[in-house]
């Protein structure tokens, strides 16, 4: 039996460890920084305007700080919102019928173009409070990031291993308690994964969410985005340049300090218990893992958290046996009544939006123009995928090569690629080159990375066995290619296109179009019909846009992508 | 003391269809367990046997019949009933010590109780100076000690075991029989009855005093044994291998009605039994020392194969009439011993002969293929008709069985990646 020593003997054998002072620098860091960013929220909009954003490199720090304020609270809100949505879907039958589909198309709205309707809308709800445009903004993000952070939950849950449930089950866990102990726990490695990949998308909206114009109103909240946006209309490269390198900072910081130790933290989570695995790493987390300090603090916390959070069961100890709940017929008959009636008055609502300022012709044009920028989605991918499908397994099936690349790769995904535009189309304009095609590459500069970090992924996941055997019988050459690199690395290539192609449709709303200063340039598509409504103020036609964006992608991915996922699936996942 | 803790009565369970009709897979079960025995509940795999832990464990409820405990009906997950699982179920993010003290906070105990015990717990099963580790760390012998003491934890008035040792190798699962029998025969443990679900004969004599043997499509009661036997039992104990052989003898004394008596027709279940295993069997029995009749424990123990392994072989070679089953033998028919004297080509040709004439849906397949112009027919088309009288795991594991065998037989082929069955065979 082992002996419990009072904790205080051990922990003030010696007084601080450098552990400690290094956790206690990295705490007071972040309230500093949450103080910091905070600070303005309640300013009325007006004196925004009076001190309007400058090109002094010297603000970055403050911006990059507000900008990253904005995504982590988004972020909190949408892990409120898988939380609820999602178990919603996954524990109530009646629920799941409608919130799952609901979810699916959601996914497809490109969020871009939802920017301008929702910014009036919040800005109503705190008139004259830069309260009101910075909700449009989080908003704006947590539309990009809580999507498939819900999916990735509600899929978690359906999947808990049988036996698991019954456990929990069998010792009598009470709804909550299972939730906190059993379906978070073994959702937890997805869903960080999902976080990161919702983060990464969304710098993406935040830099294009900060500089909002409808019509006349333009609000400018302080930000990275915002100084962008101010750089561009002066042409100014060199503010452009300190940008980008902000930019790399922070994302460079967040990693170490947000997601690698969550990542670290989430491994124990991993259900698949097979061992070889090398179990990831993060400096930060071993810090607050070795700091006797943090370890203190943690104490009361986690107390607390057993006691209020996870509350004892009920009627526990009398009662022999729980009556099973019943859900009576009603209750999903009147779900079901509700939801018609939403229906309905959605319908309602849309047919006499849509009668009241657009026309046939509208719709004719404006799905012409999803068709040109569909072309160039296609071309894109397949253009992104010849070159990057190769390469990619050329570097995962060399491990040395893997290990320097991959976070690179990972990198580059999470790196707003719309910073990089001011480049881009200074050139286009300095060159007089056609906008049609040349700003066409703008909408997969940053969703290449998806198809070559999940190329690289799926080579290296080839069993050297099966390499081995392709080995032995001299199998080179295309041969090689066609029978053991390309079908082993197809499910994962197919994850990545379907992100890529995902991400191109949204990015065509800020790529079709661009300027340099007066300079405007314009690209044929769905894309830039949308941002130029957006300019004009012009709902109905921002809405059809949008409705239509969302039927091109809806309507890819059901007839191409999803199919094709399930192909390579079925016929080709090794394991 | 006689009082029974636990009393089932007329229970019957059934499964929904595809088709919307139910499916029976418990019918007329009574079963009263009593303080201080282990009742064994022994059959082969879909019998209902684990589907009968789960509605005695109030995980499920049953269709018809009335499970009572303490004289209280079983309506949900009753305090008092633990069980211990196949798979472990360990939760991989709780340490050894977080696993076993779950089920003690979800009661509510103060804390220091709730160690208190639970390091009690950890103890009594030799899990000491594990406390600290995550079940990826410990092998399955270890991980299954955990699943004990966290079942045991609660101090439950009934144990249930749903195959625990099977997915254990031979010698651990012995030591952790042995340790389990020993912490019962001394009181130790903190249970008064104990529901052990197996489908492993030697098991059961080993450790249970009273055996209920179960058969399958649907589970119902065929048998009650009682073992009388002292524990420790000795398996090379000749009472002991008399009782062995007794369960065979009754094990596969109703397998002769499975073809003869209950006629084979399109929607039986057919067991997966792979060529090579029926070759190979028939082989086996046709040298020495078998010379085409075999006792089936001896065999079994021979070929290192369960009970629950080698039924269905046996089964599938009656379906053939390749051999006959009877009183716990097995006997090779003269077409069987014809069989393990051709070449490759010839037994397929035999195979495919037997196949067409005793495997009513292998005929069908082939009838409709001829029938059909093109001679091609979709999966789906057959697995719908067998959804109609058998579940859908079932359907999907027949239709398999029946596809290697046509395969093997050169009778059909089948492309999956269309899902169509035809004539050719790729040339």
């Amino acid at each position: 039996m082992r002996v419990f020593v009072p904790s205080f003997v051990s922990d003030w054998s010696r007084l601080l460890s450098r552990w400690d002072i290094l956790a206690v620098l990295l705490i007071l860091g972040l309230l500093v920084f949450l103080g910091e960013a905070s600070r303005h929220l309640f300013e009325p909009l007006a004196d925004l305007q009076r001190t309007p954003p400058s090109l002094d490199p010297r603000n970055l720090p403050e911006y990059a700080a507000r900008t990253t304020l904005r995504m982590l609270v988004a972020m909190a809100l949408s892990l409120l919102f898988t939380f609820t949505y999602a178990t919603l879907a996954a524990k109530n039958k009646q629920a799941e019928r409608i919130l799952v589909p609901l979810l699916d198309i959601l996914q497809s709205v490109p969020i871009l173009g939802f920017i301008s309707v929702t910014v009036v809308f919040f800005m109503a709800l705190a008139p004259g409070r830069v309260l009101g445009a910075e909700f449009a903004a989080i908003f704006a993000i947590f539309t990009s990031q809580a999507w498939n952070m819900a999916f990735s939950f509600y899929q978690s849950l359906r999947t808990v291993p049988t036996e698991l449930v019954e456990a929990s089950r069998n010792f009598r866990l009470s709804p909550w308690m299972s939730f906190w102990r059993v379906d978070v726990p073994f959702a937890m490695p997805q869903l960080i994964w999902n976080m990161m990949m919702s983060m990464s998308g969304s710098w993406f909206f935040v830099v294009a969410s900060e500089a909002i114009s409808v019509g006349n109103t333009t609000v400018t909240l302080p930000g990275v985005g915002s100084y962008i946006a101010l750089a561009i209309e002066q042409q100014n490269l060199k503010a452009v340049g300190w940008a980008i390198g902000t930019m790399l900072v922070v994302i460079l910081v967040y990693d170490q300090i947000l997601f690698r130790p969550l990542v670290a933290w989430a491994d124990r989570f991993r259900f698949e218990q097979e061992p070889g695995i090398v179990a990831p790493r993060s400096w930060v987390l071993d810090i607050l893992r070795r700091s006797r300090i943090v370890d203190r603090v943690k104490r009361p916390f986690a107390a607390l958290w057993r006691r209020v959070l996870l509350p004892r069961h009920p009627d526990n100890v009398e009662a022999v046996s729980r009556a099973p709940r019943t859900r009576p017929g009603w209750i999903a008959f009147q779900l079901a009544l509700i939801v018609f009636a939403l229906t309905a008055l959605a319908l309602w609502q849309a047919l006499r939006f849509f009668t009241e300022g657009i026309t046939l012709a509208d719709v004719g044009t404006v799905l012409l123009l999803g068709l040109a920028t569909l072309i160039r989605v296609i071309v894109l991918i397949a253009l992104a995928t010849v070159v990057w499908v190769p390469i990619g397994v050329w570097v995962g099936t060399r491990p040395f090569a893997t290990i320097v690349v991959q976070p690179i790769a990972q990198f580059l995904a999470a790196f707003p690629a719309n910073v990089l535009f001011p480049i881009v189309v200074s050139g286009i304009v300095a060159w007089q080159l056609d906008p049609n095609i040349w700003l066409s590459p703008l909408m997969i500069l940053g969703t290449q990375w998806y198809i070559l970090f999940n190329v690289i992924a799926g080579a290296s996941a080839i069993p050297a066995e099966l390499r081995a055997v392709g080995a032995s019988f001299h199998v080179r050459g295309w041969l090689w290619w066609r029978r053991i690199a390309l079908p082993a690395v197809l499910p994962y290539y197919v994850t990545g296109a379907i992100t890529a192609s995902g991400g191109s449709w949204n990015a065509s709303i800020v790529a079709e179009v661009a300027s340099w200063g007066n300079k405007h340039l314009e690209a044929k598509g769905l894309g830039a019909y949308i941002a130029q409504q957006t300019d004009a103020g012009d709902f109905h036609r921002i809405v059809l846009g949008i409705a239509v964006m969302s039927l091109y992608v809806v309507v890819i991915n059901r007839v191409f992508w999803r199919p094709l996922y399930h192909y390579a699936e079925r016929k080709f996942r090794l394991g | 003391m006689n009082a029974p803790l636990l009393d089932i009565h007329g229970l019957r369970h059934t499964f929904p269809k595809a088709d919307g009709g139910d499916l029976l897979v418990l019918d007329g079960i009574e079963l009263q367990c009593v303080q201080g025995q282990i009742v064994g509940l022994l059959g082969r795999t879909g019998s209902g046997k684990s589907t009968l832990l789960r509605l005695i464990a109030g995980l499920a409820q049953p269709s018809g019949g009335t499970v009572t405990y303490l004289g209280q009906p079983v309506l949900g997950p009753a305090p008092g009933i633990a069980m211990v699982f196949q798979g472990f179920a360990l939760f991989p993010w709780l340490t050894v010590l977080e696993n076993v003290q779950l089920g003690l906070e979800a009661l509510g105990l103060p804390e220091p109780e709730i160690r208190k015990r639970a390091l009690a717990a950890i103890d009594l099963i030799g899990l000491d100076g594990y406390e600290s580790a995550y079940p990826r760390e410990l092998s399955g012998g270890m991980r299954q000690r955990v699943g004990f003491a966290r079942a045991l934890v609660v101090h439950p008035n009934i144990l249930l075991m749903d195959e625990p040792f099977s997915a254990l190798d031979v010698l651990t699962a012995e030591t952790l029989r042995t340790d389990f029998l020993e912490l019962w025969g001394d009181g130790k443990l903190p249970i008064k009855g104990v529901i052990l679900v197996t489908h492993n004969i030697e098991e059961a004599v080993l450790m249970c005093d009273r055996i209920l043997l179960f058969s399958n499509n649907p589970g119902r009661i065929i048998r009650e044994i009682g073992v009388d036997l002292r524990q420790p039992r000795n398996r090379l104990d000749p009472q002991f291998r008399e009782l062995v052989e007794k369960i065979y003898v009754a094990m596969t004394a109703r397998t002769p009605n499975a073809p003869t008596g209950r006629q084979i027709t399109i929607n039986t279940v057919l067991p997966r039994v792979s060529a090579n295993l029926f070759s190979g069997l028939i082989e086996t029995l046709a040298a020495e020392p078998y010379r085409g009749k075999a006792d089936l424990p001896v065999l079994a123990d021979e070929l290192h194969l369960e009970a629950d392994e080698l039924f269905p072989v046996a089964e599938a070679m009656q379906m053939f009439h390749f051999a006959e089953v009877e009183g716990g033998d097995i006997k090779l028919t003269d077409i069987g011993k014809q069989f393990a004297e051709l070449g490759t080509d010839d037994r397929k040709k035999l195979f495919q002969k037997q196949l067409l004439a005793f495997i009513p849906l292998a005929t069908h397949i082939r009838r409709v293929l001829q029938e059909r112009t093109n001679h091609v027919a979709p999966k789906s088309r057959f697995l719908d008709e067998l959804e109609d009288h058998m579940s859908t795991e079932d359907a999907e594991h027949t239709l398999r069985a029946v596809t290697a065998w046509g395969r093997y037989a050169e009778a059909f082929a089948y492309d999956d990646d269309t899902g169509m069955f035809s004539l050719e065979n790729p040339s």
